[in-house]
């Protein structure tokens, strides 16, 4: 039968985010909106103002008399234990006791009537250290023998010194720099007390699991206690993936000391200073190949710079190496990571989680063969391409199945003109004028599924009331990605109603426990997946029930838009509904979702880590004042793989600001450490993220409309949230090849990232220079 | 004296008046905790994020002028007289979204929704100055905005919708204008106001010499005028400011002249509103000045304080410098002039005594020379300079006659560059010769290394200048396009 009426918010349809009138009318709620009890406490922390030293004696006579203060809390108040690492590796101390290993680590925490007061008194205290030497930087810390702080990982397949035989060999190191999240809405948790060991907290967060199980942990409770709710965030990006732990904590110890409410918010320095960023890496590579510019071996070190603890470091450097072929089949490769501990914040996972530092070390050895061999590094790259007889297994055994690059590349290739702009380029530069030109066209494929395999499950919770309105709740959370409005429209299909009868409530461990994260990309794949579930077991009550009431067989009944058909009566979805709850069907359901096919064992570096992979491909075009370093995005063209679209609107929102924090994350974002350890840049005045007017000038992103998952995914679709990070790389290789024009693109130009005016300028200086 | 012990003002369609109101009070604090209007958000507490973006309306010459401010760094005394506007009074009584808000539901502008606020109301300033803007007018209205999700492209598709969704004939700011002008007016009494809270104390002089006056009593006291400096020292630095002198609001400093050869702008007189007027005779500051932070800093600092503050890195004293600027310093009644250049002395330190105020600045009309105006930063715009240049080279019969060229960014105090002008004076117009005088600027400037820039890059990027300088002149080599 064909339907002639649909629903409103179907999947596969363009819909608004459930948040927006709220969003543009300021009525949406965030953390710091929610209505403080009467007493509510603030606190704030106070932190370590070196970046390795021993506490010999903190003085707090000056906080205790400030006015409003109420207490202070230190490691001694602490009723659990004093650790929030979220490995359980127990080395992340909620408040430092004896040493402190980063400028910025907290040692304490200020609770008063205000937070204005508690921020004061915090600067208050006198905390005498004995200075000792710190590192800041991978290399440093690679050269001084520090430790890494997770065990390292290798990948290895083929015979690497077999392939080393090729005829052309290159070695060279990159940079690439961290990134701040830089979510416009900072960290901030509030905590109520309740009887019992019960505390409520509220909070700006990835993982309210994590948040919840970390509370419990601190305050020496059973999880139980706890319960952690969060009904959206001012983005996320991975910031909030871990980083929250400490001050949920630090809330839930000071609300349950003091039985008031308690919220702590650091100020914007105080947030970037304190909490995890981006890993920057120092990689090492050794590339061989042959004339035609086919890669023979690649052996690569990936060293990153961690921080002073592990947090999510061994996953993030795991998915470095995961992501080091990018698209690229490499016959004999050897990767090794080295999670280098450095005095300074540990660093957390952000949007990629470590890949976008392993695909640009793959273009970045792809650049090298092109411009010794004096080609087109698109030529290369599809040379390089998985694909064809024996070329389709990855440095960690999976094998290649769904692979699509060739033709999206071929596509954007063929539509956005890129040889004929490619040779308008080059002539553009052969004039040799002072602004030069650059353009690239970069693949992207990405993983999909949590590395640590037990994360691939989610829960979902399904209530249709008898009035026939339903409400969702999933264990994922949302951070302007659209998750839940995705989920409701999955949940729409499932029962063929409006979507306006969905309601989508918060996030709260009391509904859905053992979440994990929203992160990886995750969110739909896996929530959306357990919101149907529950959405089926309902329904298969519902048809049950129905078939055996009207006495049709259960095929006879079927969930049209609004309404419910069942053998010739049709009823409105009201009334089925009204009906059913009258003959006691139970209308609620818990949903479960765990990912098939994926297994990974580390130790061996084998396995299949991805249930799939998403891919994409950009052509960036570029201009640059050789004269100063600036530079212009010209244009850039996008075409993106996200499957069979959920939301196709959502979804290219999600590839458009990722391209521009990715971008980004290669161009602007510095991340800028003084001689003491301490980061100089710790707020927008200082560290600066991309603006409206550096965004490219002409900016297409297109999904590739024919796609469809290959697995059995919610509705054929892919994640989306972090593969198209990696797409800006072509605006980083675009830079790079304008600065190669100098000198005749002779010499690849080996620029590291961010490419900083002052990093095109110098690096234009060189190879003048040479 | 007698004095007002309160301040009034207009908060969407209410009026306020506080009195317990200390000098460091923020409007933001203000709105979200004692009002519990939390659509205004706080994402930095320096001005540079946009989140927190309210509208403040206020009388002026040209009438009833409304202009975006970060709410996070403006006081909340300075409120005095105006009528703040914020997210809340946007959408209509029955709920119906205002055309800003309807196109950007409609185009998708927001993803976490963390900058919408701030967004919608920039956007709200710019559709009532210019219903129908161009992207690059969208762009620089939205450059105090950050925006960490969308990438942009939504809100600028939005922004250039906006129009489709209503006129702003009929905005509520329109049709009441003429009534809330009254009310506005209806406020002022012409009185020195002082407000307290404990020991914190702000003081809005009724007029310039008042301000002379109050200065004199108590020569200690900050002077506040846009507070985009000041503002930092409180919300990062949890400086105390009290007393405060606030100057922002004083008519007499907001004076524009063009008398004697001369163009002379009152201290109060705001990036803003200089603008026009300088682009006029000097257009090379045209695109310069909106360069200098982002719309909502440019509404509230004034090039006065910018002088005053003595940094340098400020980007206004190398080309007010190079265009030979003099201001005046007013104590009591008495005043100096005094050359821009020397009025900076060494880092941190002015050529100003306590209790003296900059009154008005003064930059010479008429300048045959060749000009220009450069700015040198990691990131386009809102960025604070690694290096700033004011050029200004008068050549005749193919000599170089005079040369000004001023640096920021490059020592400790805004700067000449004495010996590359020695190199200039007296020698062809060529590119030699000003090749030769950029390698002078090692005698010049010993510039230091920090997180915008290392002190090689400025030397580099500085010398480089006089050649960019050259090919602008000469108009030979293009130039990079950002439009
Ligand atoms: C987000 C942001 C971006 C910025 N970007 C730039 C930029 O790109 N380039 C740049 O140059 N600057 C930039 N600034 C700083 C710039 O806005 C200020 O230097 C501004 O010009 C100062 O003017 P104000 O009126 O706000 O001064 P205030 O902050 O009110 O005062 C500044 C100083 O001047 C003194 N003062 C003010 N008026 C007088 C007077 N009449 N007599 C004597 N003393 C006085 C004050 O006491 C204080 O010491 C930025 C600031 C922010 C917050
Ligand atoms: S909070 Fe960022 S500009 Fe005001
Ligand atoms: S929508 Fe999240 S910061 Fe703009």
């Amino acid at each position: 039968m064909k339907q002639t009426v649909s629903i409103r918010g179907a999947t596969h349809t363009d819909l608004q985010h459930d948040s927006a009138v709220k969003h543009v009318t300021g009525r949406a709620d965030y953390t710091d909106d929610i209505a403080e009890p009467i007493g509510t406490l603030h606190a704030y922390l106070g932190t370590s103002t070196v970046a390795h030293g021993r506490i010999r004696d903190i003085d707090f006579d000056a906080v205790k008399s400030a006015p409003g203060v109420v207490g202070i809390l230190t490691a001694a108040d602490i009723p659990g234990v004093n650790d929030v690492s979220p490995t359980g590796r127990h080395d992340e101390p909620v408040f430092a006791t004896d040493i402190v290993e980063f400028w910025g680590q907290p040692i304490f925490a200020v609770v008063a009537e205000s937070r204005d007061q508690a921020r004061r008194a915090a600067a208050l205290a006198k905390v005498d250290y004995e200075i000792l030497p710190h590192v800041t930087d991978a290399a440093d810390a690679m050269a001084q023998g520090y430790p890494h702080v997770t065990e390292p990982l290798k990948l290895e397949r083929g015979d690497v010194a077999e392939g080393q035989k090729a005829p052309n060999r290159i070695k060279g190191q990159m940079r690439v720099g961290g990134q701040d999240h830089t979510y416009l809405e900072g960290h901030i948790a509030f905590a109520e007390p309740g009887e019992d060991e019960d505390v409520i907290v509220h909070s700006s967060t990835q993982h309210p699991s994590e948040a919840q199980h970390m509370v419990a942990h601190v305050l020496g409770v059973p999880s139980h206690s706890v319960v952690v709710n969060v009904r959206r965030m001012g983005g996320g990006f991975g910031g909030k993936e871990s980083q929250m732990n400490l001050f949920c904590a630090v809330a839930a110890v000071a609300a349950k000391k003091w039985n008031r409410a308690v919220k702590i918010r650091p100020d914007r320095d105080q947030d970037m200073e304190s909490t995890g960023k981006r890993h920057d890496f120092v990689v090492d590579y050794d590339v061989a190949f042959d004339e035609e510019g086919r890669i023979h071996a690649v052996e690569g070190q990936f060293a990153a710079r961690c921080g002073w603890t592990s947090d999510l470091s061994g996953p993030v450097t795991d998915r470095a190496l995961f992501h080091a072929d990018n698209a690229y089949f490499y016959p004999h490769v050897r990767l090794t990571s080295r999670p280098m501990k450095t005095n300074t914040v540990s660093n957390t996972a952000f949007r990629g989680f470590g890949g976008p530092q392993g695909v640009i070390a793959a273009e970045r050895m792809v650049e090298e063969i092109a411009y010794q061999l004096g080609k087109d590094p698109l030529e290369i790259r599809k040379l390089n391409f998985y694909g064809g007889p024996g070329r389709d297994l990855t440095p960690y055994h999976q094998t290649v199945e769904d692979n699509v690059i060739l033709r999206l590349v071929e596509e954007l290739e063929e539509d956005a003109d890129y040889q004929a702009r490619r040779r308008a380029v080059l002539d553009h530069n052969a004039k040799g004028g002072l602004i030069r030109k650059g353009i690239a066209l970069t693949p992207v494929k990405f993983g999909i599924s949590f590395t640590a395999t037990w994360y691939n499950q989610a829960g979902a919770l399904v209530h249709l009331y008898n009035d026939g309105s339903i409400m969702l709740n999933h264990g994922g959370t949302e951070m302007g990605q659209g998750l839940n409005t995705k989920v409701a429209q999955v949940v729409a299909d499932a029962f063929q109603v409006d979507i306006d009868r969905i309601k989508i409530t918060k996030t709260t461990t009391e509904k859905v426990p053992n979440t994990s994260a929203t992160a990886a990309s995750s969110g739909s794949d896996l929530n959306g997946m357990a919101a149907q579930n529950a959405c089926d077991q309902i329904k298969t009550r519902l048809v049950e029930w129905a078939a055996a009431k009207w006495n049709v067989t259960e095929e006879e009944v079927r969930f049209l838009p609004n309404e419910v058909r069942v053998g010739d009566d049709v009823h409105g979805f009201n009334d089925f509904i009204k009906a059913a709850y009258m003959d006691r069907v139970q209308l609620s359901a818990a949903g479960f979702y765990k990912t098939p096919k994926i297994h990974w064992d580390r130790a061996k570096g084998q396995g299949r880590p991805f249930y799939y992979y998403a891919y994409g491909a950009s052509v960036s075009e570029v201009s640059v004042d050789t004269l100063t370093g600036e530079y212009v995005i010209d244009r850039v063209d996008v075409l993106h793989d996200v499957g069979k679209s959920l939301n196709p609107i959502l979804d290219k929102g999600q590839v458009e600001g990722a391209f521009v924090q990715g971008m980004g994350w290669l161009t602007t974002e510095e991340l800028w450490w003084d001689q003491k350890g301490q980061l100089k840049t710790h707020a927008p005045s200082t560290y600066k993220i991309p603006l409206a007017s550096d965004i490219p000038r002409v900016f297409n992103v297109k999904l590739a409309d024919w796609s469809e998952n290959r697995e059995l995914t919610i509705k054929r679709s892919k994640a989306v949230g972090e593969p198209p990070f990696m797409l800006p790389i072509s605006v980083f290789e675009a830079l790079g090849m304008a600065v190669a024009s100098v000198a005749d693109y002779r010499e690849c130009p080996r620029l590291d990232a961010p490419a900083t005016p002052e990093r095109v300028l110098m690096a234009i200086d060189r190879l003048q220079g040479a | 004296m007698t004095y007002r012990p309160e301040i009034r003002f207009l908060l969407n369609d209410q009026e306020v008046r506080l009195s317990d109101v200390g000098a460091d009070d923020t409007v933001l604090d203000f709105l979200r905790i004692d009002r519990r209007l939390t659509g205004s958000k706080e994402g930095c507490a320096e001005g540079d994020c946009g989140a927190c973006t309210v509208l403040v309306g206020r009388l002026t010459t040209r009438g009833l002028v409304y202009e975006t401010v970060n709410a996070c760094i403006r006081f909340l005394a300075s409120l005095d007289g105006c009528h703040v506007v914020t997210i809340e009074h946007l959408a209509g009584p029955n709920g119906r979204l205002h055309p800003v808000q309807q196109a950007m539901v409609e185009h998708h502008g927001s993803q976490c929704g963390f900058c919408t606020p701030g967004f919608v109301m920039s956007l709200y300033a710019l559709w009532m100055q210019v219903p129908h803007p161009t992207a690059a007018q969208v762009e620089t209205a939205i450059q105090g905005n950050l925006c960490r999700c969308t990438g942009y492209a939504p809100i600028i598709r939005a922004a250039l919708a906006v129009s489709e969704h209503g006129t702003p004939s009929s905005d509520y700011l329109t049709v009441e204008r003429d009534r809330i002008a009254a009310r506005l007016a209806a406020l002022k009494d012409g009185q020195r106001v002082l407000v307290q809270k404990g020991e914190s104390q702000a003081i809005l002089p009724a007029d310039v010499d008042d301000l002379s006056a109050v200065l004199s009593e108590s020569p200690e006291a900050t002077i506040i005028a846009g507070a985009t400096d000041v503002g930092l020292w409180v919300t990062k630095f949890l400086r105390t400011v009290s007393p405060a002198v606030f100057v922002g609001h004083l008519d007499g400093l907001k004076e524009i002249s063009e008398t004697d050869g001369s163009l002379t702008f009152g201290a109060g007189v705001t990036y803003s509103e200089s603008q026009d007027v300088l682009a006029r005779h000097f257009p090379h500051l045209a695109p310069y000045w909106d360069r200098i932070a982002g719309w909502q800093v440019r509404n509230m600092g004034t090039v006065g304080g910018n002088i005053a503050n003595g940094s340098p890195i400020g980007d206004t004293p190398p080309v007010l410098i190079a265009l030979g600027a003099s201001i005046t310093l007013r104590k009591g009644d008495a005043r100096r002039v005094v050359a821009l250049e020397d009025f900076f002395i060494d880092y941190g330190k002015q050529d100003r005594t306590a209790g003296e105020f900059v009154e008005s600045i003064s930059v010479p009309l008429d300048q045959p020379g060749r000009h220009a105006a450069y700015k040198i930063s990691k990131r386009r715009d809102e960025d604070i300079s690694s290096v700033a240049a004011g050029f200004n080279v008068t050549v005749e019969n193919g000599v170089i006659t005079a040369a000004r060229i001023a640096f920021g960014g490059m020592a400790a105090t805004p700067k000449r560059a004495s010996h590359a002008e020695a190199a200039l004076v007296g020698r062809p117009w060529s590119e030699a010769t000003l090749q030769a005088a950029a390698d002078e600027l090692g005698r010049d400037f010993t510039p230091l290394t920090d997180m915008r820039a290392s002190a090689e890059y400025r030397l580099k990027v500085a010398r480089n200048l006089f050649r960019r300088f050259w090919h602008d002149q000469t108009g030979d080599q293009a130039q990079l396009k950002s439009a």
